[in-house]
């Protein structure tokens, strides 16, 4: 395959491997900066050669072994320089080059299992703590996502040139505090892993829920999100939250389709035409969730929370819910990960379980939490217990209280079409 | 985007699949997975072994028995999540290199379809 096939299949396979080609530089290097510069050079390399002389057999294997030769050869040469600047003794660069020059002799097994531990250094890195969470994010769609910068300004809804800035703002904060690119200590582990979890959690709700304009949800900033938790899962596979975080987007993911009516406006779950559920998600999730609840462990805040989403799933119809189950579950969630968003959420479970009194007083000692002020959930939530005790022209007021809160123009339309159904 | 990629094969050799044929693909399966991209996949037996067909035609059902005589007998099915058509092509290209490298004389083909995704409902 020669000319412009040629070319496509270059951008192709970049788009695919470009994480991995980044990850493979870096860890020779120990930058994600000039790692990313080395990998964007052996992409150009494909796009100047592969035209012309043909596609490699291995098209993948190509691009990391470019990049890996790329970067040895970038080490080599700061490394000469740095001796006739410093003749005594032994540098760090020299050692990382003995690693480098040893490494070279298995170039042509590009495509083997070091790929797993340099995703995870770049996972690691691009979600960082040192970062700010909008940065990590930023950072993370690019370089393990592979995303250009237009498309992370487009997926983050954000102007080209604030996630231009992000990106680099975010690397050379990790220059200037010397984060070094190396998978964490034992010891670190639970807080690095929880930055990264975040990261992927964010990155998915973005997506699930736009806080603010016309459009509803953008399911392709929850498909970024999916392909890195599933990319964790393998990676880390006995990760307990890992596993859980993947299956609770699984199962999220499962119900994209049906959150939206033709005209954008939500469709809430309990309304959901469960047809329209995605049964492979729905699989996936609930199996991946059955291996993070075979591993031992106390109940995490990812596992409880994919426990909650499987109940829905895997409830023929809305009114087969468990909803005594997913209240418990709430109670659990509010013990190891108390919120008030949490609290808001058992409250609908306490009512929906058979008793809307108790669910209203759970909301009602919301009342005061600084974090839920003019969020609109807490009146639609108090709205839709007061229907279900028949105070119907309380609810309605609730309702009207909540649409004038949401910044979501469908979702305030359907919080409006509530009010007006509760007038009867 | 999501595709569903069935493997048939048309010439297959008298001998066994090589050993290096099963771990290369089992090892692509692996980075498949792990890259998000290959959420289903299976291998069919033959449909002499133990399958069967129903047939709907000139107004009659019929439920037969295999072996049936077949030019190209449909042998595995992948399912992938990826952004483009692009890219569910490379991944069945992959998977068909893999037979030419490890099984010499292996003839066949994948064929790439995408799953239709319903539009919200009306």
């Amino acid at each position: 395959m020669t000319g412009p096939d040629a070319r496509r299949t270059a951008e192709t396979v970049w788009r695919m491997e470009s994480a991995s080609v980044v990850a493979v530089a870096s860890r020779v290097l120990g930058d994600v900066a000039l790692g990313e510069e080395i990998a964007q050079d052996a992409f150009v390399a494909a796009l100047e050669q592969w035209p012309s002389r043909g596609v490699p057999p291995n098209p993948a294997g190509w691009l990391v072994s470019t990049a890996r030769h790329l970067a040895i050869d970038l080490v080599r040469r700061r490394s000469t320089y740095a001796r006739k600047l410093a003749e005594v003794g032994r540098t760090v660069t020299d050692a990382r080059l003995d690693g480098a020059v040893e490494e070279a002799g298995d170039v042509d097994d590009a495509l083997d299992d070091h790929i797993g531990d340099d995703l995870l250094r770049l996972v690691f890195t691009t979600c960082h703590p040192v970062l700010t969470t909008e940065s990590r994010v930023a950072l993370t769609l690019r370089l393990l996502g592979g995303l250009t910068t237009t498309e992370v300004a487009r997926g983050l809804l954000i102007p080209e040139a604030t996630a231009g800035q992000r990106i680099s703002r975010a690397k050379r904060t990790l220059a200037t505090q010397g984060v070094s690119f190396e998978l964490p200590r034992a010891e670190e582990m639970p807080e690095r892993l929880g930055s990264v979890l975040e990261v992927v959690y964010l990155m998915f709700n973005e997506g699930y829920v736009a806080t603010s304009g016309p459009d509803w949800a953008r399911p392709e900033l929850c498909h970024e999100a999916i392909r890195l938790a599933r990319l964790l899962a393998a990676l880390l596979p006995v990760e307990r939250e890992v596993l859980a975080l993947d299956a609770l987007l699984e199962l999220q993911a499962s119900r994209l389709a049906a959150r939206a009516d033709a005209s954008g406006a939500p469709v809430p779950l309990l309304d959901q035409d469960r047809r329209r559920w995605d049964p492979l998600l729905v699989r996936r999730g609930t199996s991946v969730l059955s291996r993070a609840l075979a591993l031992p462990g106390p109940p995490t805040p990812y596992l409880l929370q994919a426990s909650i989403a499987a109940c829905h799933a895997l409830a023929p119809t809305a009114a087969e819910t468990d909803w005594p189950q997913i209240a418990s579950l709430y109670a659990a969630l509010a013990t190891v990960s108390p919120s008030p968003v949490v609290e808001l959420n058992r409250a609908v479970a306490v009512g929906m379980a058979g008793d809307p009194v108790e669910g209203l007083e759970i909301v009602e000692a919301l009342a005061d939490a600084p974090s839920l002020r003019d969020y609109p959930q807490v009146p639609a939530v108090r709205a839709h217990l007061l229907g279900l005790l028949g105070r119907t022209e309380e609810a309605r007021e609730a309702y009207l209280v909540a649409a004038d809160l949401t910044r979501n123009e469908p979702e305030a339309a359907l919080l409006r079409r509530r009010a007006h159904e509760s007038r009867s | 985007m999501r595709f569903v990629s069935t493997l048939k094969v048309s010439h297959q050799p008298d001998t066994p699949p090589p050993a290096s044929l099963m771990e290369a693909i089992a090892a692509l399966g692996m980075e498949a997975t792990r890259s998000g991209a290959l959420v289903d996949v299976a291998g069919l037996m033959p449909v002499g072994a133990g399958g069967g067909r129903v047939t709907l035609a000139g107004g009659t059902l019929t439920v037969t028995d295999g072996p049936f005589a077949e030019s190209k007998e449909l042998i595995s099915y992948a399912v992938y999540e990826v952004r483009s058509r692009d890219e569910a092509l490379e991944w069945a290209t992959r998977f068909v290199r893999l037979h030419q490298e490890h099984w010499a004389g292996w003839e066949g083909e994948a064929d790439v379809q995408q799953v239709f995704e319903a539009p919200p409902a009306p």
